[in-house]
């Protein structure tokens, strides 16, 4: 076969092309590789582990989430199909559904406190098209409701249904609100904030200051020294479905 | 010429509609004098210069909103070197202007200005100087 010079071109560019393209999809892999895994030093990862065994010992009690409730202004709406969650208790075999068995199956009824995963890899970040929730570098899954617009692609995107949505104007049901935190409007979505008004006076969560019994430890899971990395290397803890892959900063110590 | 009573009358209501406008205004005792803002008695000064807050204060709230929501800058530090706390309701309210009925609310319906949607969530103190009280009374958080 003859090649002719034409020809001959033609393949070189071709071949420029695969060798450029192959090049760039590895450079933009490897920067996303960056990016999720990246470097843990001199950075905070807040996270949370709940002492689960406390809970059962205090079976029924919710002040955990009345102090986020009433922190946040998070209106106590009676229609469930309306109603607006941040911090609550969930039946264990919904919380953990593929971790049950026979016996476990026997402690139906017991119910677990359930929030946002704050996830090192969110689904509901890479879903939003306006970036009205993104990612902090202190690992914090941040809502901006001035920019949510409502389309609910993150609610459908969360594995673990910590976000709701205000179908309804949420004021009528507040009682007297917090006067220090904005109430939400229609139309938009809401989450857990893991606090980040009170992290950044230097305050614990809500949760963690109104527990009784210290059920809730929070703090630095890059810092090894930390409390809450103290716990989780003493003590056998779970995340909520880790398989998926999004990375949760809840653990629960079983 | 027997048409001149009926030129005039028609003239005459030509000129009363053209008018009417004035006439609705003088009856209202409306002035063109905007509503006067009462300055807070115990400060001075605001976070900016009034002429620039009159015109632009829109812009400094938005900048303080994407400010402390998306880029962690939770204190805003004025030309004169104070540090106030980035917070509509908390420092622009209830340490000075009392309430979005008192303030806000009278200059844009007086300027036609469509209400911003910043009270969709964010509370104004209550409209008595119940506020304003208790920041003097040291209330305030």
């Amino acid at each position: 076969m003859k090649l002719t010079r034409k020809d001959f071109l033609r393949v070189l560019a071709g071949s420029a092309v695969a060798v450029g393209a192959g090049t760039l999809v590895h450079a933009v892999g490897s920067a996303n590789d960056k990016e999720s895994a990246g470097s843990t030093v001199g950075k905070k990862r807040w996270g949370m582990a709940v002492d689960l065994r406390k809970c059962r010992e205090e079976k029924g009690c919710d002040l955990c989430s009345r102090a986020c409730h009433r922190t946040h202004n998070v209106p106590q709406i009676p229609d469930r199909a309306h109603e607006v969650k941040w911090l609550w208790n969930e039946r264990h075999d919904k919380v953990f559904p593929f971790q049950q068995n026979d016996y476990t199956r026997q402690a139906l009824g017991e119910t677990v406190p359930i929030l946002c995963n704050h996830c090192t890899n969110p689904a509901c970040v890479r879903v939003c098209p306006t970036q009205a929730t993104w990612k902090r570098t202190d690992g914090v899954v941040m809502m901006d409701y001035h920019r949510c617009i409502g389309c609910r692609y993150c609610m459908a995107a969360c594995p673990y249904g910590s976000r709701s949505f205000n179908y309804v104007d949420p004021r009528p049901y507040l009682g007297t609100p917090n006067p220090d935190f904005p109430t939400r409007t229609t139309g938009v979505v809401e989450k857990c904030n893991f606090c980040e008004e009170r992290l950044a006076d230097g305050k614990q969560p809500a949760c963690v200051e109104a527990c009784p019994r210290n059920a809730m430890v929070f703090g630095d899971l890059n810092d090894g020294n930390s409390p809450i990395r103290q716990l989780l290397s003493g003590r056998y803890a779970v995340q909520r479905q880790p398989e998926l892959g999004c990375g949760p900063s809840i653990f629960y110590l079983v | 010429m027997g048409d001149r009573p009926l030129i005039y009358a028609g003239l005459f209501l030509f000129v009363a509609l053209v008018t009417l406008p004035v006439w609705q205004g003088i009856a209202a005792q409306s002035s063109t004098v905007g509503p006067e803002l009462k300055a807070p008695a115990h400060k001075k000064q605001c976070v900016a210069p009034r002429a620039y807050m009159r015109e632009a204060h829109m812009e400094l709230l938005m900048a303080w909103r994407d400010g402390k929501v998306r880029k962690h800058e939770r204190h805003y530090t004025a030309a004169d070197g104070t540090v106030y706390n980035v917070s509509l309701t908390g420092t622009c309210l209830t340490q000075c202007h009392g309430s979005k009925e008192k303030f806000c609310d009278r200059c844009h319906e007086y300027a036609g200005v469509s209400a911003p949607n910043c009270w969709g969530c964010h509370t104004s103190p209550p409209a008595e100087p119940g506020g304003v009280a208790a920041v003097a009374a040291g209330g305030m958080r």
